[in-house]
């Protein structure tokens, strides 16, 4: 039996406005909500078990605010629920996160981990072949779409195309639109979550070497130009050329 | 301070432009950085010689014919001496530097667009806020295109290292390119076309300026939902690629904040939509307010008149 692993990330509302206050992000209004590449990440991991047979368990760092977005991952399907905390985790680099979860996903016994393309309020992405690495897996980032005749098959970006890849397990593949279809939870699977159990689980995590020392609003560009006219296009490429010199 | 290193960007088998913007990075963090090249012929190490770069490393081995995050990762690292490490923030590049990073239980920090000593700064929130972390031991660092000076080049003092790896993954099939032209990803111009554009058929206006500009052409989601015609691998945005270029033309989008998400942080911007409330314009560099109908014959002609 295959036990799958799926990584969930507890992110603000993507439409959430982000307000800086005195050099810090203020999201005490924001909504919350599972970062939304994670929901491909979770379809993937459903295909998986549906071709393969197994178990899926979706597992997340965070605090018990989090349990919510892990109980969407049970009203889509998912087995089991794992959250990893310590209170003492305010703040932690990569290293550490990644660390954390790479020690929960062996204890899990998993030999596939699915998770997002990139948070929603990192961006990073760094995830998937950081925790790959430390495993000792392999790893294939931003897939697009994935099949389990002879073998794991990914779709996935390459030399400015895409490629079909075989990806041999143990493996963490990580998850961008493409052709997946987050489905919707019905109402036996909200049933289902409203009763299920998160385990929470504990774990040492190194010290981190990278601290926020601020956060600040995006730099306000300049007032641009603005035109009524299509006439105008000329002289907008002569600027291009002449002011932006980026022609 | 330990040794900085660049680990050189490569593209179509060669080192490419941005390699000159890493080490300007480096140098603003401090250091004066050791380069590496991954490569299969050790030749294209000549080019990545720069003024305030020390010596140049070649890297070589049969697999960085193509791209496996392991055997590279395992590759350069084994010749890659302690330290903090600089690489391109191109897709491939920030998936290696996770995975170097990890191999040396150091964290990584993405995206960087602005160096101050130790001091490294980000987006963050798809680009809503920037924050900037301090880095007290060795770190990874991936740096956007487009935002640091380039170095001059020098001729390079090259060694050469052979390595082996092994390649955990196995590309079974090239699938064709969703098209000919350049991937939005790897443009330094992009024209972009939204639901204004009314159909797709209409995005061959875009591509006649994009083969004047030698430009990528981009598309909004509401334009690659609608028309199956325009292929997601155009998409810019939140759940589309994030594009850092030059020059940004979009055409026919209203500038929703996903959309922005994937491209705000363009050098330049031109917008070109008939609504003069269109958000896309509080974004523009150079605004429009017109039909696109009306304004591409024009810009094109111009355009073309000045290439
Ligand atoms: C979770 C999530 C993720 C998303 N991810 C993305 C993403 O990655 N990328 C993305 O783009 N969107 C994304 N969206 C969708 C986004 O919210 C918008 O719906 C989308 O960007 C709108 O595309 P558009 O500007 O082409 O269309 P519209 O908003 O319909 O705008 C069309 C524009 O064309 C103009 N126009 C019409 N006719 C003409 C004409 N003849 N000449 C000139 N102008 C004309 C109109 O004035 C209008 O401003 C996402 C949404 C969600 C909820
Ligand atoms: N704290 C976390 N808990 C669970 N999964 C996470 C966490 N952080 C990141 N991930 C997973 O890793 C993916 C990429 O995150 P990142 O590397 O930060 O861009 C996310 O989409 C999640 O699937």
């Amino acid at each position: 039996m295959v036990e799958i692993v799926v990584l969930v990330k507890r992110v603000p509302d993507t439409n959430a406005r982000i307000v800086v206050d005195s050099g810090k992000v203020d999201l005490s209004m924001v909504k919350w909500v599972m970062s939304p590449y994670d929901e491909f990440a979770i379809e993937a991991a459903l295909r998986h078990r549906e071709a393969t047979g197994g178990k899926v368990t979706a597992l997340t760092l965070g605090s018990a605010d989090c349990d919510k977005i892990l109980k969407d991952a049970k009203a889509i399907g998912v087995d089991e629920l794992v959250r990893v905390w310590d209170d003492s985790w305010a703040e932690m680099d990569s290293n550490s996160l990644q660390s954390v979860l790479s020690s929960v996903i062996l204890g899990l016994g998993a030999q596939v981990v699915y998770c997002g393309k990139a948070a929603a309020d990192t961006g990073a992405g760094s995830t998937c072949p950081g925790v790959a690495e430390r495993l000792g897996w392999a790893s294939i980032s931003n897939i697009t779409d994935i099949s389990f005749e002879n073998g794991i098959k990914v779709t996935c970006p390459f030399d400015g195309g895409s490629a079909k890849v075989a990806i041999p397990l143990p493996a963490v593949i990580s998850c961008d639109k493409g052709a997946f279809k987050v489905r919707k939870p019905n109402v036996k699977g909200i049933m289902m979550a409203k009763r299920a159990q998160v385990e929470v689980r504990s774990e040492t995590a190194p010290a981190s070497t990278v601290s926020v020392v601020n956060q600040s609003a995006p730099p306000q560009k300049a007032e641009g130009k603005k035109y009524n006219s299509a006439d105008s296009a000329g002289e907008v490429a002569r600027l291009l050329r002449d002011e932006a010199n980026v022609i | 301070m330990s040794e900085t290193i660049v680990i050189a960007e490569i593209n179509n088998g060669v080192v490419a432009d941005v390699t000159a913007e890493l080490v300007s990075a480096v140098i603003a963090f401090g250091g004066s950085p050791t380069i590496i090249v991954p490569c299969v012929n050790s030749s294209i190490a000549d080019g990545a010689g720069f003024t305030g770069a020390g010596r140049v490393i070649a890297c070589k081995g049969p697999m960085f014919a193509s791209y496996d995050a392991a055997g590279w990762a395992n590759a350069l690292d084994a010749v890659t001496p302690a330290g903090s490490i600089f690489v391109a923030a191109s897709p491939r590049s920030k998936d290696l530097a996770a995975r170097i990073a990890a191999r040396r239980n150091i964290p990584v920090v993405q995206d960087v667009v602005a160096i101050d000593g130790s001091n490294l700064t980000s987006p963050v929130y798809s680009g809503k806020a920037m924050q900037t972390v301090n880095a007290s031991a060795d770190v990874v660092v991936s740096v956007r295109a487009n935002i640091f000076a380039a170095a001059v080049s020098v001729p390079a003092d090259v060694s050469v290292i052979d390595q082996s790896g092994d390649v955990l993954t196995a590309v079974e099939e090239l699938l064709a390119r969703s098209s000919e032209r350049l991937d939005v990803a790897e443009a330094n111009i992009i024209i972009s076309g939204g639901r204004g554009m009314s159909s797709p058929e209409n995005f061959s206006h875009l591509e006649r300026i994009a083969d004047v500009l030698g430009a990528a052409v981009g598309a909004s989601r509401a334009a690659v939902d609608t028309w199956d015609d325009i292929p997601h691998g155009m998409q810019v945005g939140q759940t589309g690629k994030t594009v850092n270029p030059n020059l940004y033309i979009a055409v026919g989008i209203s500038g929703a904040i996903q959309h922005l998400a994937g491209m705000r942080s363009s050098k330049y911007i031109v917008a070109i939509n008939k609504d003069a409330d269109a958000p896309i314009f509080q974004y523009a560099d150079y605004g429009i307010v017109a039909t696109w109908e009306e304004t591409l014959p024009i810009l094109e002609k111009s355009l073309a008149a000045m290439m």
